[in-house]
This record gives C-alpha cells, structure tokens and sequence, in this order.
C-alpha cells in the first residue's frame, strides 16, 4: 500500500524532496475521518510515483496540526514543490480530491 | 455497520422507506431524532389521514414508529454529520459510521436559515458536530448556538473536555449545565478573518475561536452538495429518485403540499425504488 503515515520528520522531507504532496488530517475519534481513509488510501495507490499521499495523525503530530491551522478534520491538504496549493475541509467525493491532482501532474 | 437501505429521517416519510424495503427483504437502517421530537407530534388533530381521522400528531407517529420496529427496521437515534458516496453510501453519526448500499433522504423541512457568517467560515471556526470537532478547541473558546434538545449534552461535553464553552439559544434549556455562562439571543452573527473570531449575539459581540451549530438536522445539501434542489427543496423524479445515482428522497424534503399522507406514499415508493436499484447493482 502506497499510503503514508507522516510524523513531522517524514512530512518535512516529502516537502523538501518537492513534487506533489497530500496530507489527510485525521483522528482516531473522527468518524469522517474514519469514512475517508478508503478514499485517500485509494488515491495514493492510484497515484502511486506521481504524488506522494499520506496521513497525518493530528493527536500525535500537534506541531504539524498547528503549523497548518487546522481547525476541523478531515482537512486534507494539497502541496506541490513544498507549496501549499489547495485545501478541502470535510468530507467529500473522491474526485474532488483527484480533480486537484489531475490538474497539477 | 452493513445495511441494504440507510435513511436519513424518522418521520412518517422515512419509516415508510424502511417498512417497504423490509417488506423486499432488505435490511434498513433508520438515522434521526427521536419521533417524540417531532413537530408532527405536537399536531392536535389530523383529519386528512386516510383511515385514521381526528388521529393526534403524536397517535400517528406512535403508530408509525410501532409498525417499522415490528417489521425489523433498525434505529440510530442521532444526527447524520457526513455522507459520502463511496462503493455505495457511508454515513457518520457522532463518531459512529453505517454503510449502506442505497439512501434514503427524508429530513423533512430545515426551516432554519444559516446565520450569517456560518457558511463561510464552516471548517474554518464553524462546526456541526461536538464529538467531531470538540477536541480541536479544547483550551479555547467556544461558543454553543443549541437549537436542539440534545445541545446542552453536547455543550456539556464540550466543557468536560476542556472547552470554554458559552451556551446560546433564544431561552434557556432545562437540561443546561449550571457551569456554563449563557447569553439569551435569538439573533447571532460570525465573525472572523481566516477564522470565526468572534459571534455577534443580540447585537453583543462576544470574542470565540470556534462556534459549534448545533441544528436537529443538517440540511440535505450540506450532506451532499451534488444534490440538486429548487426553491429548497430536493428535486425528484416520479420514482422518487433524485439526481445522485442510489439516492432517493420522499416527504416534507422534496416538496408541497407539507402533509403526512404524501409523505408516506413517497416513502414508500422510494422505499421500493432503492431495493431495485441495490438489486440492479448486484447484477
């Protein structure tokens, strides 16, 4: 599975390394959260060596939560060559996520 | 959890959905409030159901939820916070999550406007749901606009988690914990910039990080904004399909005249209508 679990150390360097980067913004206690993991899990597979797609745990990573204002999960953020580029808050259809990197390849 | 039919309401629109697709055999799973919460149950007498005249709001709906118990539908009492269409349809209730294979949508009329403010700054300040969003503000302001039965709990666990929670509402709830400061107002704006900071209260303005809306239900298209609507009001096809493959919608939702006897004819057909779309897809 292509899906990645980012600590503030691993996310950094996906950003450094440039390219485009997802970052989903979830918890344990999100049910949302909970019902989107297939979708993003599914993307990064989808997208497996043109985007590098993962999770962020906003309970063990606070710094990187706080770094990026997040205020309600799921937040999924959108970033190429270390930018950010979009943000979708909540849950959504699959393409709307997809639509933003289709656009960015 | 697993069910054929998932509905998004519990009145006479959405029972009947449920009570039909058990009559196909499917299993269905009814999300909303409690019957007895209903504006229907407060109706003194209605004359134009037929077979039961004179029959009280409450009566009817007795009768209703007995019939959809006895034929096996299952109940989650709770408000609906996501939707997604995904391999079917999941739905989030607090921090509970249902599948389903085809929905139901039969939430009655919302009668409530947004506050001002509240759309734009929903995912940026503004939130639906305590239990979602609660631990993302413990350690900070918040503000309550209940305008439902269970917002004081929500409140109340908003507080317990370290929130500092002020309560809202045109009168005071019984059920409010004593702790938490209330402000009388039937009026409330958000303001922010990025994000809510403050609320506008009667014309008070009040300092807040967050405000948590606390509704009975949510509108249908908060649900799922592909959802198309005219005038309010979600847009059917005589099959009481709307324009979302696998979604279905019947009663006060999809239009005049507001009565219960429309309402449940149409939920009956949308009932029916989503167990010959699960068994299409199964094909």
């Amino acid at each position: 599975m292509a899906l990645v679990h980012f600590n503030q150390e691993s996310f950094d360097s996906a950003l450094a390394a440039g390219g485009l980067v997802v970052a989903d913004f979830w918890a344990e206690w999100c049910g949302p959260c909970r019902m989107l993991g297939p979708v993003i899990e599914s993307m990064a597979d989808t997208y497996a060596g043109k985007a590098v797609v993962g999770k962020i745990n906003v309970d063990n990573e606070p710094a990187l939560a706080q770094r990026y204002g997040i205020m309600s999960i799921p937040t999924v953020i959108f970033f190429k060559d270390g930018e950010e580029i979009a943000r979708k808050i909540g849950v959504m259809s699959s393409d709307n996520f997809t639509k933003v990197l289709d656009e960015n390849l | 959890m697993n069910y054929d039919l998932i509905v998004l309401g519990s009145g006479p629109a959405g029972l009947a959905a449920a009570v039909a697709a058990r009559g196909r055999g499917k299993t269905a799973l009814v999300i909303g409030n409690a019957w007895q919460e209903s504006p229907l149950a407060k109706a003194e007498k209605i004359d134009n159901y037929l077979g039961l005249p004179g029959c009280t709001g409450y009566a009817l709906l007795e009768q209703f939820q007995r019939h959809a118990e006895e034929a096996g539908v299952t109940f989650v009492r709770g408000r609906a916070i996501s939707l997604m269409a995904w391999e079917g349809f999941a739905v989030t209730v607090g921090t509970d999550m249902y599948q389903g294979r085809a929905l139901v949508m039969a939430p009655g009329v919302v009668r409530q406007a947004k506050f001002p403010g509240e759309q734009e700054f929903l995912g940026r300040g503004v939130s639906y749901c305590a239990t979602c969003d609660g631990m993302l503000y413990r350690g900070r302001r918040v503000v309550v606009a209940g305008r439902t039965k269970d917002a004081p709990e929500e409140a109340a666990y908003l507080r317990s988690i370290g929130c500092d929670v002020t309560y809202t509402a045109p009168k005071r709830p019984e059920e409010l914990d004593e702790a938490i400061p209330f402000v009388k107002a039937a009026r409330l704006e958000i303001r922010g910039e990025q994000t809510v900071t403050s609320v506008v209260l009667d014309g008070a303005e009040q300092p807040c990080d967050g405000v948590f809306v606390l509704r009975a239900s949510l509108a249908p298209t908060d649900l799922l904004p592909q959802l198309a609507t005219e005038n309010g009001y979600i847009t059917v096809d005589r099959a009481m399909a709307t324009n979302v493959p696998g979604v279905f919608a019947a009663g006060d939702c999809t239009g005049a005249p507001l009565q219960v006897a429309k309402a449940v004819g149409e939920g009956h057909v949308a009932g029916l209508s989503a167990c010959e779309y699960i068994d299409r897809q199964a094909k």
